[in-house]
Parts: structure tokens; C-alpha cells; sequence
């Protein structure tokens, strides 16, 4: 039994992935590229060490936005706001860091929580309106990603909380001092960022949280059946409004590894997209901590190894291309599965109804 | 009279289950056929297949005299078989017109559609045959016994001569029953034939022509309304002789579990749907609450599980003030909830069978320790309700959506009479399920009840009502309007009461 759901859990993805494989062997093909060469092209580029490390380091942030989402999803809560609340967590995370001088462990774990808090809030924005306002999350994400990028670059003015370095051209914040920095792990010839240990600390309370608390089982069961949940006497609005804090307070840290380990400050260069991105791996990685860190580390792999292609005149984009046919694969797969799962089950439970309950000759 | 008709030896086999095995049946034109059964006796896969939806694995179908294969309902519909569904396949933001041609609509050189002609044509169609629909009305206008006109003239409208009727009357009120029977009528006079399937066995009585009765996948014995009786069709459709719960001595505790005083709700849409209604439960009875479905059971209900919150009155249930408890207070209290709508209220569908154990007891131990989740103790448990119920399933780790039914059901009442309620709130409790599973749930209800607990029992089942209630109230239009001795009630008194007739 627990072999063959880990079988169909492995199959869905491998199979789309292979898909996917098979869609840009054919692009490549009528391009008049060889795609086999190419493939081990990408594959050796990759897999350099040096690159390694740089795919590490961009999984620890897919990774987080990927575990928010996938808090999201459990509760068929569609959290594209990732965005707005990474933005805001990252941009107060290094707000207050630049701040304050506290003894070096305390002042890391002050810019942690500040950015948890901040994306938090951010989220409960959306929760609140969908809770007590029938707002729907996805309508209210969307603009309060608009307005966070907007919030945060009217912040940035220098006469606000932000500064203009000499020189520079971009506002930013103030920087971090060496006691709000972490240290990296030198590893290949470069660094991996030490968050890597916090987002796998998430990954792990994650799994706990929705396996073994009672807290998650009730998340679960108002994803699963709002009504049942409620009859079951779970607060369905009020879980629905903390599982939408929850995933922005994960959220708040998709950008922290990079502002404690490599920028130290906040600055308008921090990159967009990872709504979406977080979204993908989580369906990609079937709202699982382990699928989700694989599926994050394949997006950093594909996207680190693309720019090789360019050398051999194929353009970087179809690296966009397949990450595209991976994610309509997958929900394609994941649907097959598990009708075939219903069904393995279903007649499962026919045969022992039939041995149970022999026909017997009538008139 | 011609056959429309011959079915011979039908056989549908799945993987571990026999729908249909030795299905003969034959169908008079101009008849209503009526095939009743107990669920899971294979009346759907036999109409399905005579709608060409599934494919038997052996055995012949005549329709009107020719050997005919159904391949899909297209081919069905072709030889003049139409089917109306029991839950309707109809466009909501649609007009009447819209959705009867909806498929089949008549168009002017191949692609405009001509609704003039659509038009003329359903006119006459519902003239001829007596059915009152008007094609411009807008289907969010209408109820549930209209929608069921449209879906009936949907099927005429493709030229239809023989309608087969899944549980028509399972949705209807008793009003619109009475119009849907009028209909039937009109239209076998005209020379069509209806197939109609139900387990109600009066209304076959009063309506069909002919009763075909199947039991297990096959079709057992055939009567007509003249030649037979309740008693009889029952035991046919069981196979053996019904069992009748044996109504213990009551020995009330006199403790008071549930008083309710003047309580009022309105509905967000402004519907009063309970009104000043006063109730009391003691420990030790059983309550039976009987009344039309949609007089303020359901509300009633979430009242008492502290769900919503009255208008007026006072709710009290264990000593809890309902209106200011927390539900999940009111369940640690002790109280069991068996909600009518199974898999809506009682189920998570795509969960495991141990979750669904869990469900309804997480913020408790056994089922928690503190703010874990005791999966142990919750998969031992499991086993227990799945051997104890006889609950037909592989194993506790399937989900429960694999389970049929009836299963589920039992699974349901299990969990609930687990750790020895104070308080069971039964909303149909054996709906649906098999004649055994019926005789295990109301063994464990008077089980419960002798060990003291009280419970409310809501049941559209006279019979259940009257052989296991102490008292029963009965429900009118938000109030309790009558409390009876069953003892010394006839079920047309009982009926009479539920009508809101005031009884002397």
C-alpha cells in the first residue's frame, strides 16, 4: 500500500517532466538543433559546482514561496499575493535590521520576525476582506501587489525611510550592520547562504504542523469541506482568515536569505515573480516539503543553465517554455492519478462488498 | 397491447460487483412501469443501460420489436428512449426555451438557430400533453417541480415514446408529487411509456400499471398494483421478512439534555423559519421530531450545535448556553451529530477513512492529546467502527468517497455513538443504507439510550419514527405544533399533524 502511493506520487511528476522533455526535444528538432546535445549541454552547465551553489542559494527563496503557496492551496486558497508579502517582509526585514545595533543573534531573529510579521499583515489584508467581505483572494491579492510594489518604492524615498547613496542611482535601504548579517557556508568556490537552515526548519515544521496538530488537521478539513468542518466544530472563517496569515508570514521570508547573506539592504533590484513561481512549484511538488524543495530546485537549475543555450544560437526562453509545459503536464498527471487512485480503491471496496455479500439464486 | 420493451437476460459485471445479473423485463406501451428496489439493487445500471450509457456485458434488448444495440444515448434517443435524470442537467441563467433545445436545436441553414420553430414546436408539445411551462421564463424563476417539466419536455421535445424517470418523486414535495403523477397520467393516455424507478412504495402503488421488483442485480418477481401490497413489496425488494426494531421500556432519567425555549430564526433571506419554537429532551428517550422536510429541521439543528445564532429565545443543550457556546464546546460536552447530508456535513470525501474518524472529535482526547493529533489511537479506533458497523471497505486508509453510500453511513454513525454521548442528534440515520446496516444503527440508538443518552431523532420514515421514538413532536412551519404517544397515534394522525391541520 505505502509503496505503491509513493509509486504514483513519484510517477506524476516524473512523467510530466518527461513530457515536457519530449515537447522541446520536438522545438529543438524543427529548429535544427540537436536537443540531445543540448540537453547534457544544460546538464553538465548545471551541475558545475560553481553554479550549484547559485542554484542552492535561488531554491531557498523558490523554496519558501513555494511552501506559502502550498499553505495556501491546502485550504483552496489561491495566495498570489506571495509577492506583495515577500516585498513588504524583505523591505521591512532590512527597514528595521538597518535600524537598530543588538548583540548579533538577537538582531537576526528581530529581522526574521519583523519581515514574518509584515508579510503576515500583509496577508491578512486579502483574509480579512475574503472572511468578512466574500472578497475573493485572488481579485484582492492582485492589487495589493500593485500597491505593496507602490507603498514600498514611495518608502524608499530618501525623505522617507529610505536612502541615495552617493553615486548611486537606486534608492535603498539602510544597511544591515555585520551583527543583523548570517554567515555564508563556503562550499564549490562560493557561498551558500545559511538561511538554507531556516527554510529547511519551515519545510519541517510545515510537515508537522499539517500531520500532527490538531491545528493543521482542522486546516485540512476546512480545505477538504468547508461544511463538514464547520459541523465538525472547527471556526472555518477565522481558520481560513490565520491559513492566509500563515502563508504571507512565509511568505515575509522569501527574500531574507539573500538580504542577510548577500545584499544587506533592501532595494527596488529585489526581483518580481515569485506569486507565480510559488505557486508552480507547490502544484509541482504536490503541496509536499520535499516534492516542493525538488521542484525548487529544478526551476533554479533550468533557469541557471539556460543562458548556455544562447552560445549554440537557441534562445534562453525555452527554458520559459519548458517550465510552462511542466506545469500543465503535472496537473494533467496529478488529475489522471487520482482518478486511477479512486478507482483502484473504489474496486477495492467492491470486492470485499461482493465476498461479504454473495448473489444469491432468486426465483 | 404491444411490447415496447423486451429485455432478456441482462448482465453488468464491474471488477468484484454484479450490478445486474438475469434482468428480464417487458414493458407494455402506454403503461407506467414502475421498477423498485433497495439502493444498490441495480435499478440505475439497468436504466443506464437502457439509456445506452453503459454497455451490458451480455443479454438482449427489443424495443419496439427489433432487436436494437444501445451504444451511446445518442442511439437511445434515435429509437425514442429518453431519460430524465434525478438531479437535473439544466442552464440556470438559461430560459425554459433555451435549455429544452439546448443540443438539439432546430437551425435554419445549418447554423442560425430557429427559435420561432423551437418555439412552435415545445408550444404544442406542452398543449398535447398537458404540461404548463412557459418557454420564455427564466429557470432561476422556477422550483423544483417546474424544473422537472422542462427536463420532461427536453426529452419529448426529441421525440421521445418511452420516459424513463430516475427517482422522480425523491426531490418533489408531497403537492408537487401529486401534480408530477397528473402529468405521468396525461402523458401515457396519449400513447407513451413511462419507466419510473422509486423505492417509495406508495406511490408505485398509486401510480404504476406494473411493478417490477429487483433484489441484488436481478429482477426477482413482477406484480401489478391489484395483485399486491405494501407488506409484499417489501419483503420482495428485502428478501426475507423486514426487520422491526424492538421498541425497549422507556426509563426516562428525567434529566434535562436539550431545552429550548421561544427560540425564532430568520434566514439571511429573511424567511422565518423557526418560530417561537419550544422543545425538551431527557436523558434517556428518544425524541422523534417528524414534519415535511424544509419546516426548520435543519435549522433546528444547527441552533442546538450552536452553528447559528437564534433571533429570539433560549437554546440549551448539557447546560451550555448554545447561542453564546463554540461548537466544538458543545461537541466535547458530549454531544453526537449524525447530519442528514452525509457526504456534505459529515464527510471529508478525499480523506481517509481514519482521518474522517478524527473529524468531529479533534479537540478531545482520545482523538487528541492536547494540540496533537493522536493517529494511533485514531487508526485503532477506526478498525473498531469499521468490524462494529460492518462497514464493507478494504481497510481505514481508502478515502471515503470510495465508500458506497451506505457505508459511509455506517462509518458516520459509528464515529458518533463512539465515547459514549450525552446527547445524539440523528438526522435520518439509516437513509439510505441496506435493511442490515438499518438494524445495526437502531440497535446502537437504543443501546445508547438505555445506557441514558437522549436523542433527537429526524426521520421522513413513519416506520422509524413510530417504532423507536417515546414521544414525537411534529414540525410545522417553524414551530412544534403537536407532541404525541406513538403508542396511541395512527400514522394518519401523525401524517394529518404534519400537514399543520390542528388535531384535537
Amino acid at each position: 500500500m505505502t509503496k505503491n502511493r509513493i509509486f504514483w506520487a513519484v510517477a506524476a511528476p516524473v512523467a510530466a517532466i518527461l513530457n515536457s522533455l519530449l515537447f522541446i526535444y520536438i522545438i529543438l528538432k524543427i529548429r535544427g538543433v540537436d536537443p540531445l546535445s543540448m540537453f547534457s549541454l544544460m546538464i553538465s552547465y548545471g551541475f558545475d559546482p560553481r553554479n550549484l551553489v547559485s542554484e542552492l542559494n535561488q531554491t531557498i527563496a523558490y523554496y519558501l514561496a513555494g511552501v506559502a503557496a502550498a499553505i495556501g492551496f491546502k485550504m483552496l486558497l489561491f495566495n498570489i499575493g506571495i509577492d506583495g508579502q515577500y516585498r513588504m517582509g524583505a523591505f521591512f526585514g532590512a527597514v528595521v535590521g538597518g535600524a537598530v545595533a543588538l548583540p548579533p543573534v538577537l538582531h537576526v531573529l528581530l529581522i526574521v520576525i519583523t519581515a514574518m510579521i509584515a508579510g503576515g499583515l500583509w496577508a491578512a489584508v486579502a483574509g480579512y476582506l475574503k472572511v468578512r467581505r466574500g472578497v475573493n483572494e485572488v481579485i484582492s491579492n492582485i492589487m495589493l501587489n500593485f500597491i505593496a510594489a507602490a507603498v514600498i518604492s514611495y518608502l524608499l524615498l530618501p525623505s522617507m525611510l529610505g536612502t541615495l547613496p552617493e553615486g548611486s542611482q537606486t534608492a535603498q535601504t539602510f544597511p544591515i550592520p555585520a551583527s543583523g548579517q548570517m554567515p555564508t557556508i563556503k562550499a564549490f568556490d562560493g557561498e551558500i547562504y545559511s538561511f538554507l537552515f531556516v527554510a529547511i526548519f519551515v519545510g519541517i515544521a510545515y510537515w508537522v504542523m499539517l500531520n500532527k496538530t490538531v491545528f493543521g488537521f482542522n486546516l485540512k478539513a476546512t480545505g477538504l469541506s468547508f461544511r463538514a468542518a464547520r459541523a465538525s466544530g472547527v471556526n472555518a472563517p477565522r481558520m481560513i482568515f490565520v491559513t492566509t496569515v500563515l502563508s504571507g508570514a512565509i511568505a515575509g521570508l522569501v527574500g531574507i536569505g539573500t538580504l542577510l547573506s548577500d545584499t544587506h539592504k533592501y532595494s527596488m533590484a529585489f526581483p518580481a515573480g515569485y506569486a507565480f513561481t510559488g505557486l508552480a512549484l507547490a502544484l509541482l511538488g504536490r503541496n509536499h516539503p520535499v516534492g516542493i524543495f525538488f521542484a525548487a530546485f529544478l526551476w533554479s537549475f533550468l533557469e541557471r543553465s539556460a543562458p548556455v543555450l544562447e552560445f549554440e544560437g537557441v534562445p534562453p526562453e525555452i527554458v520559459i517554455v519548458m517550465q510552462g509545459t511542466i506545469v500543465l503536464s503535472i496537473v494533467i498527471a496529478y488529475e489522471v492519478v487520482a482518478r486511477i487512485n479512486l478507482r483502484q480503491q473504489q474496486r477495492a471496496v467492491g470486492s470485499v462488498s461482493a465476498e461479504a455479500q454473495p448473489i444469491k439464486e432468486s426465483n | 397491447m404491444d411490447n415496447v420493451l423486451d429485455v432478456v437476460g441482462i448482465e453488468k459485471k464491474y471488477p468484484g460487483v454484479i450490478a445486474n445479473r438475469d434482468v428480464a423485463l417487458t414493458v407494455k406501451a402506454g403503461s407506467i412501469h414502475a421498477i423498485i428496489g433497495e439502493n444498490g439493487a441495480g435499478k440505475s445500471t439497468l436504466m443506464k443501460i437502457l439509456y445506452g450509457l453503459i454497455r451490458p456485458d451480455a443479454g438482449h434488448i427489443k424495443a419496439f420489436g427489433k432487436d436494437v444495440e444501445l451504444k451511446s444515448p445518442q442511439d437511445a434517443i434515435a429509437l425514442g428512449i429518453g431519460m430524465v435524470h434525478q438531479h437535473f442537467k439544466l442552464a440556470d441563467n438559461a430560459t425554459v426555451l433555451e435549455n429544452v433545445i439546448l443540443g438539439s436545436e432546430p437551425t435554419r441553414m445549418g447554423f442560425i438557430i430557429n427559435f420561432d420553430q423551437a418555439r412552435k414546436k415545445l408550444v404544442e408539445i406542452a398543449e398535447h400533453y398537458g404540461l404548463e411551462i412557459d418557454p420564455d421564463e427564466s429557470l432561476s424563476n422556477l422550483g423544483v417541480g417546474e424544473r422537472q417539466r422542462v427536463e420532461i419536455a427536453k426529452v419529448l421535445f426529441r421525440g421521445a415514446k418511452i420516459l424513463i424517470l430516475d427517482e422522480p418523486t425523491a426531490v418533489l414535495v408531497p403537492q408537487e408529487v401529486e401534480e408530477l403523477f397528473s402529468n405521468l397520467r396525461e402523458l401515457v393516455k396519449r400513447g407513451l411509456t413511462v419507466l419510473f424507478i422509486s423505492h417509495k412504495l406508495d406511490e408505485v402503488l398509486s401510480i404504476a400499471d406494473e411493478i417490477t421488483i429487483m433484489r441484488q442485480g436481478a429482477t426477482v418477481a413482477s406484480r401489478t398494483p391489484k395483485s399486491t401490497n405494501k407488506v409484499e413489496l417489501a419483503e420482495l425488494m428485502v428478501g426475507g421478512e423486514l426487520p422491526k426494531p424492538r421498541a425497549g421500556a422507556t426509563k426516562s432519567t428525567g434529566e434535562s439534555l436539550i431545552s429550548i425555549k421561544n427560540a425564532s430564526y430568520m434566514r439571511q433571506d429573511g424567511r422565518q423559519v423557526l418560530n417561537n419554537l419550544s422543545l425538551e429532551l431527557k436523558g434517556g428517550e428518544i425524541l422523534g421530531l417528524a414534519g415535511v422536510e424544509g419546516n426548520g429541521q435543519s435549522e433546528l439543528i444547527e441552533l442546538i450545535m450552536g452553528l447559528v445564532k437564534p433571533s429570539g429565545g433560549t437554546v440549551e443543550i448539557l447546560g451550555l448556553d448554545a447561542t453564546k457556546t463554540l461548537t466544538k464546546d458543545i461537541r466535547n460536552a458530549g454531544v453526537a451529530y449524525i447530519p442528514q447530508d452525509r457526504q456534505r456535513d459529515g464527510l471529508l470525501m478525499s480523506a481517509p477513512l481514519w482521518e474522517n474518524r478524527v473529524l468531529g472529535h479533534q479537540f478531545a482526547s482520545p482523538m487528541a492529546n492536547n494540540a496533537w493529533v493522536n493517529k494511533g489511537e485514531a487508526i485503532e479506533d477506526s478498525k473498531r467502527v469499521v468490524s462494529e458497523f460492518d462497514v464493507r471497505t478494504p481497510g481505514i486508509n481508502v478515502l471515503a468517497s470510495a465508500l458506497s453510500g451506505g457505508n459511509q453511513q455506517k462509518f458516520i454513525v459509528g464515529r458518533e455513538l463512539s465515547g459514549s454521548p450525552k446527547v445524539i442528534l440523528a438526522a435520518q440515520p439509516t437513509r439510505g443504507v441496506d435493511v442490515g446496516a438499518q438494524a445495526i444503527i437502531w440497535d446502537h440508538l437504543m443501546k445508547a439510550r438505555s445506557e441514558g443518552a437522549g436523542i433527537l431523532l429526524i426521520s421522513a420514515d413513519l416506520d422509524e419514527l413510530f417504532s423507536l421514538s417515546d414521544r414525537i413532536a411534529v414540525i410545522y412551519s417553524g414551530s412544534i405544533v403537536a407532541t404525541l404517544d406513538p403508542n396511541k397515534t395512527t400514522p394518519e394522525q401523525l401524517g394529518l399533524a404534519m400537514t399543520g391541520a390542528k388535531s384535537a
